[in-house]
Parts: C-alpha cells; sequence; structure tokens
C-alpha cells in the first residue's frame, strides 16, 4: 500500500531562520510580480489592455514557491495567479507585456491573451481555460519522460480551490496516482471561486483530507508565510523528485483583488479580511526582512526601483511592436499544411 | 488468407509498435491479456510490454496524459472505448489538442481511436457516430476509414501526421467486411475515392454508410441505373473537389451518412456542392441521415434509424425521376 497523507500542518522551520538567500530571491520574484501587475491594472483601467487582468495578490508567496524548485527538465503548468512561479521558472518580463498587449512577436502571436501563454517547448505549459484540465497534461508530460527514460524529473501543476470541484481534477489526481508518476499539486484556497466562497465550493472538512482519497500524500501550508511555503513546496518537490507517491499541497490565503480587473470583489465579507489566511504575503515577506535584517533599508529601495525600470522597460519594448493583422494572418489551425479544409471557393 | 477490419486495426497498432518507439496504446481494458473490449489490441500488451496501458474509466484524463505526452515527443493513441464516451473528454480534445497548435505553434500528434456507429442492440449510448462534432470544430483531423485497407493505412497515416486524429472506426464493419491481403500504399490522406464509377446520380458518403451506398448502387445496377459511389474517406479535410468531379459527371447528388440529421458531414458536403457547383446540379441534392432521436435499442428499430440500403435505394430513384 501506499503511503499516503503524511499531513504536516505548520512548517517544521523555526522561526526566524529562514534559508536567506533562498529568501530574499523569492521576495524579489514576488516584488516584481506584484510591481508588474499594479502596472497591468493600471493599463488596463486606462483602456490599453483588451480582454482581461488577472493577478495572483496576495498569492505570489506559493506562487513564487512553486516556480523556486523546479529544474532544467521539470514541466510546469501554472494557473491565472501564478506570475511569481512563472517568473521564477523562467518566463522573461517581455513574453508577459507581449500577451497582455498583444503583440504579434509575443509566444501567442495575439491568438490568445493574457494568462494563456506558454512555452510548451520549454515545459511550461499553456494553461486552457477549462480548470482541472492540466492536471492529466502534465501527467502526460511525465509521463513520456518516463518512457524516454529520462530521470530525476518532476513536474508542478497549481489549481485552486475552485478548479478542485471540477471533474476534471478528480481523474487527473487519480490517473497521476495510478501512474505514479512524480508529480506536485500545488491548490491554493483563496477562498473564492469568482464571488462564490468556500461553503458553496465544497462541504469536507479540509480539501488536504482529499489526498488521501487519491493516494497522493497531502500537506497544509499558510500561504501568507514566504518561508513556510518555501519549505513545504520545496519539500514536496524534493519528495517528488526522491520516487514519493505524488505530493499535494493545500495552501490557504485570501485573494486580495477581483477575480479579474473587472471584477470589484464587493462581495469579499469584512469578516473574512480579518482571518489570519487574510493577510498580504509581500508585505509579511518584507517585516520577515526588516525584522531580521536581512537587507539594509536602502538596498530593498534599490530593488523596488530595478523591479519598476524592469516592468517598465518591458512595457515600452511591448508598446513598440506590431500587433497581429487579420489580413496577414494564415488562419491556419494545423500544423499539416497540405490537410487544411478549405471550406470556401476561395480556400 | 482473409483479414478483418478490425484485424486491419490490430495489425496497424503492431505495426506502429514495432517500427516506432514513440507510440503507445492507452485506454480503457485495452491492456492485460484482455486486448480491449473489441479486441482490436489483442495480444499487443504481450508483444509490446510498457507499451499498451489500461486506464481507469476518466476519458477526460486519458485523453489529457496522451496530450502531455504528445507534447514531449510521443506518438500516443487513444482508444476510446466507444466513440459514445468520447464526449466525456470533449474538452481535452476540443478546447486542449485542437487549440494547442495555433495557440502555441506546438502541435499535439495524437491519434484518438473511436469505435463508432450502430450496432444491433447497442442503444443509444453505445451507437452513435461522433464526425460531425470533431469536424465542426478547428485543428483536427477526421478520418472515416470505409474499407479494410483504409482502416490500416490510415490508422498508420494518423499516427505519422502531427495534428490530432479522430480515427472514426465503424463497429458494425470490424468483422463485417474482409479483405485478402493488407495493403502497402494507399491514396493520400484528404483525398476522396470513387467507390464504384457510374454517369446517372452521384452518392457521397462514408464509414459503414459507404458500404450500403455500394449494395444500394448494386441493387439500381439491376435497373440499368448507373450510380457513382464517392468515399470520402476523411470528413475533415473533406475532398470538396473529387466530389464536385464526380456531380459535375452525374448532375445529381445525394448524401448519405449515420450521424443525426441537424448539421454535419452531409450538410457540409451538401451546402458546398450547391455554393460551388450549382450550375452541375440538374436536380436538388438530398441527403440521409439517422433519425433525429437518441439511436433505439430494438433491432426493428435500429435498422429503420439508420441509412440502409434499402432507404438509399428508394431516395435515389426518386432523385433520379427528378
Amino acid at each position: 500500500m501506499l503511503q499516503t497523507a503524511q499531513r504536516t500542518v505548520k512548517s517544521k522551520r523555526k522561526k526566524g531562520a529562514p534559508p536567506h538567500q533562498r529568501f530574499l530571491e523569492a521576495y524579489r520574484w514576488m516584488l516584481l510580480t506584484r510591481t508588474l501587475e499594479e502596472k497591468l491594472v493600471s493599463l488596463y483601467r486606462g483602456g490599453l489592455i483588451t480582454g482581461g487582468v488577472y493577478i495572483g495578490k496576495g498569492q505570489e508567496a506559493v506562487s513564487v514557491a512553486c516556480g523556486s524548485f523546479l529544474q532544467k527538465g521539470d514541466i510546469f503548468a501554472p494557473l491565472i495567479r501564478d506570475q511569481a512561479g512563472r517568473s521564477a521558472f523562467g518566463e522573461p518580463l517581455l513574453d508577459v507585456t507581449r500577451t497582455y498587449l498583444g503583440s504579434r512577436l509575443g509566444p501567442m502571436r495575439g491568438r490568445d491573451g493574457n494568462i494563456h501563454r506558454g512555452h510548451p517547448r520549454k515545459n511550461e505549459l499553456a494553461m486552457i481555460s477549462h480548470l482541472g484540465a492540466m492536471i492529466s497534461v502534465t501527467v502526460g508530460a511525465l509521463l513520456a519522460k518516463r518512457f524516454k527514460g529520462e530521470k530525476n524529473f518532476v513536474g508542478l501543476a497549481c489549481i485552486g480551490e475552485g478548479g478542485m470541484q471540477t471533474g476534471s481534477f478528480h481523474e487527473g489526481m487519480n490517473i497521476a496516482a495510478v501512474e505514479q508518476v512524480p508529480l506536485v499539486v500545488v491548490a491554493t484556497n483563496n477562498h473564492y471561486a469568482y464571488s462564490t466562497p468556500n461553503d458553496r465550493e465544497f462541504a469536507c472538512h479540509d480539501l488536504v483530507d482529499r489526498a488521501i482519497g487519491y493516494g497522493f500524500e497531502g500537506y497544509s501550508l499558510d500561504g501568507t508565510d514566504l518561508g513556510a511555503c518555501l519549505d513545504v513546496i520545496g519539500g514536496a518537490v524534493k519528495r517528488a523528485r526522491a520516487g514519493r507517491p505524488p505530493q499535494l499541497v493545500v495552501a490557504s490565503v485570501l485573494r486580495l483583488s477581483g477575480h479579474g480587473e473587472h471584477d470589484d470583489a464587493s462581495y469579499v465579507t469584512e469578516e473574512i479580511k480579518q482571518q489570519p489566511f487574510a493577510r498580504d504575503c509581500l508585505k509579511v515577506a518584507e517585516q520577515t526582512i526588516v525584522d531580521l535584517n536581512l537587507i539594509d533599508a536602502e538596498t530593498l529601495t534599490k530593488w523596488r526601483k530595478d523591479a519598476v525600470a524592469q516592468v517598465e522597460e518591458a512595457i515600452a519594448a511591448a508598446q513598440k511592436e506590431p500587433a497581429p493583422e487579420g489580413d496577414k494572418e494564415d488562419w491556419c489551425a494545423l500544423s499539416t499544411r497540405d490537410l487544411i479544409d478549405h471550406a470556401d471557393e476561395d480556400g | 488468407m482473409s483479414i478483418t477490419y478490425l484485424e486491419a486495426i490490430r495489425e496497424a497498432q503492431a505495426k506502429l509498435l514495432r517500427d516506432d518507439e514513440r507510440v503507445f496504446i492507452y485506454g480503457q481494458d485495452v491492456g492485460g491479456t484482455f486486448g480491449g473490449a473489441f479486441k482490436a489490441t489483442k495480444g499487443l500488451a504481450k508483444e509490446f510490454p510498457g507499451r499498451v496501458l489500461n486506464t481507469p474509466i476518466s476519458e477526460d484524463a486519458i485523453v489529457g496524459t496522451a496530450i502531455g505526452a504528445a507534447m514531449q515527443g510521443m506518438r500516443p493513441i487513444v482508444e476510446m472505448q466507444f466513440a459514445d464516451f468520447s464526449s466525456i473528454a470533449l474538452n481535452q480534445i476540443l478546447n486542449h489538442a485542437g487549440t494547442h497548435y495555433w495557440r502555441t505553434g506546438v502541435p499535439v500528434p495524437i491519434t484518438v481511436r473511436l469505435p463508432s456507429g450502430g450496432t444491433k442492440g447497442s442503444g443509444p449510448f453505445h451507437s452513435q457516430s461522433m464526425e460531425s462534432i470533431y469536424a465542426h470544430y478547428p485543428g483536427l483531423i477526421v478520418m472515416t476509414p470505409a474499407t479494410v485497407e483504409d482502416a490500416y493505412t490510415m490508422l498508420i497515416e494518423a499516427v505519422a501526421i502531427d495534428d490530432p486524429v479522430i480515427y472514426c472506426e465503424h463497429k458494425y464493419l470490424y468483422y463485417h467486411l474482409k479483405a485478402h491481403k493488407l495493403p502497402d500504399k494507399s491514396l493520400p490522406t484528404g483525398r476522396a475515392r470513387i467507390a464504384r464509377e457510374g454517369r446517372d446520380l452521384t452518392i457521397v458518403s462514408y464509414s459503414a454508410m459507404m458500404q450500403e451506398s455500394l449494395a444500394s448502387a448494386d441493387e439500381l445496377a439491376r435497373e440499368g441505373l448507373e450510380v457513382e459511389v464517392v468515399d470520402l474517406r476523411t470528413v475533415k479535410p473533406l475532398d470538396t473537389d473529387t466530389v464536385l468531379a464526380s456531380v459535375a459527371r452525374t448532375g445529381r447528388l445525394l448524401c448519405v451518412g449515420e450521424s443525426f440529421p441537424w448539421g454535419g458531414a452531409t450538410a457540409e458536403v451538401i451546402a458546398r456542392v450547391t455554393s460551388q457547383g450549382f450550375h452541375l446540379l440538374d436536380a436538388s441534392p438530398q441527403r440521409l441521415n439517422a433519425k433525429d432521436t437518441p439511436i433505439p435499442y430494438h433491432p426493428s428499430l435500429w435498422t429503420a434509424h439508420r441509412p440502409n440500403a434499402k432507404n438509399i435505394v428508394a431516395k435515389a430513384r426518386q432523385l433520379l425521376r427528378e
């Protein structure tokens, strides 16, 4: 039998002793993400971004940890609030600004927008909107690596508590355990599926209890605590890489934004905003840095300025680039050109 | 020697597994000593250990897993136990596999085998023909082989194609159709075939209905009527040129398909011929499909539900009188 649901409710990290280097590196990705996303929001409000803007405010600590322990050859399947994780995994800022601003030179070339971008050839999968779908796709990528005789690889797929209620998620988790692939699923419970609170999403005591039912090992996590995120998610990645059963981490946070920027989130209650999981993980991380004097105030200021400069550069570059044009598009959904169907006489 | 349509499918998979280490088969009950609900993979798990894998009853995850593996360079063949159950995998097929190349530039070379169409007594959930659904969506190739030879060569071709292929194999043909040997070559994918030449009427069909159409052409030949039968082979891409050329010879068109009547492959053929070859037509083009109800269980109802040689003959006579 598989040993399942080894559950640690709290990080074993001793307070006051985060691994400084990784903590600071992760913090910088979080800072860059917050800076980028605030800028994207203002561009959206100014009418310069078409479609939606979906940010990860309040979820950056969990997300950055997801990207921080993956190596070359690993598979990453981020979801909509995973800018921090994408950056830590290696996605260039220019990919983000090109996609949001609709540059023809971006990875999606204007064909898909915002958070649906990805680089499948670089193992950053391009999510579809249908939640839960990426779990089994990640399983398949890992299965392929096993077929090809690769070693020492893992996959990490992100999901929210909303996506955990889909049939696709259930099928994906089950097949992952059946195949015993080295998969980590990081589920961030941000307490709302769009506007629907937890009590209308699920009725189980604790989402992490599902781990044992799937044959996963499950861990709970305070997603506002960067140190804990690095410990728990880093540990899960390490165990998956070492051949343990698939790992489920359930992090608790509050989404500190609307579902998208079109949404004022007026349904978020004052009561829930007072909960410990409603803390802003970026501020908590900064407080840790200050309290432990990990870097001086001058360095922190410099990092903030650097983040602003990088974001402004990436936006300015994408804004100069050409947009896609309908009459120059090849309108071809197949790579096999001679099998294109021509419904119209003029083909 | 004689080989059935079903054996051709098995032989094609054996050849693919033998010739290409990227190929694996993934589906419910395909592995072990069982070899699939219809035995299309019989013996393959033993011959190719670790490459013919049983899965849970999870159509969404089966196709999702195949997509992920294909992105990493594998060539998975998914067997749906019945085409009907691919409805559970529609999201992965249409929204994931079908959009992926367009969105990212990275194609997803999966082959999804759909045991399709009706057999007596199978009822509403084990009899469906899904080709029109899949053909409607971009990014997919939809194959509908009607002969033993095509069942073999088109499955080999499906796996070679870099894009997702929906391979509709007809259960009624599994045991009914036989050939003397397997072919080495075939028409290119996407090209329709003139299955029978004639000058009075063109019947365009595919899959099991192609065989019914040929039977009806035999019947009409006894009355001195020469029917040309076009086998589409793939409903997507649809070989409009071959269809138009045939209609140019005959002036009359009847399309026969087993899927439900609203929209679909037969409607598409008629729409194209009408818009591109209106001047070629001497009579209104007609079509025959299954009835617009779920597929019945009882053999007498089932026989009346789908087109058959008898009502194809009746429709053809009517069209030839116009």
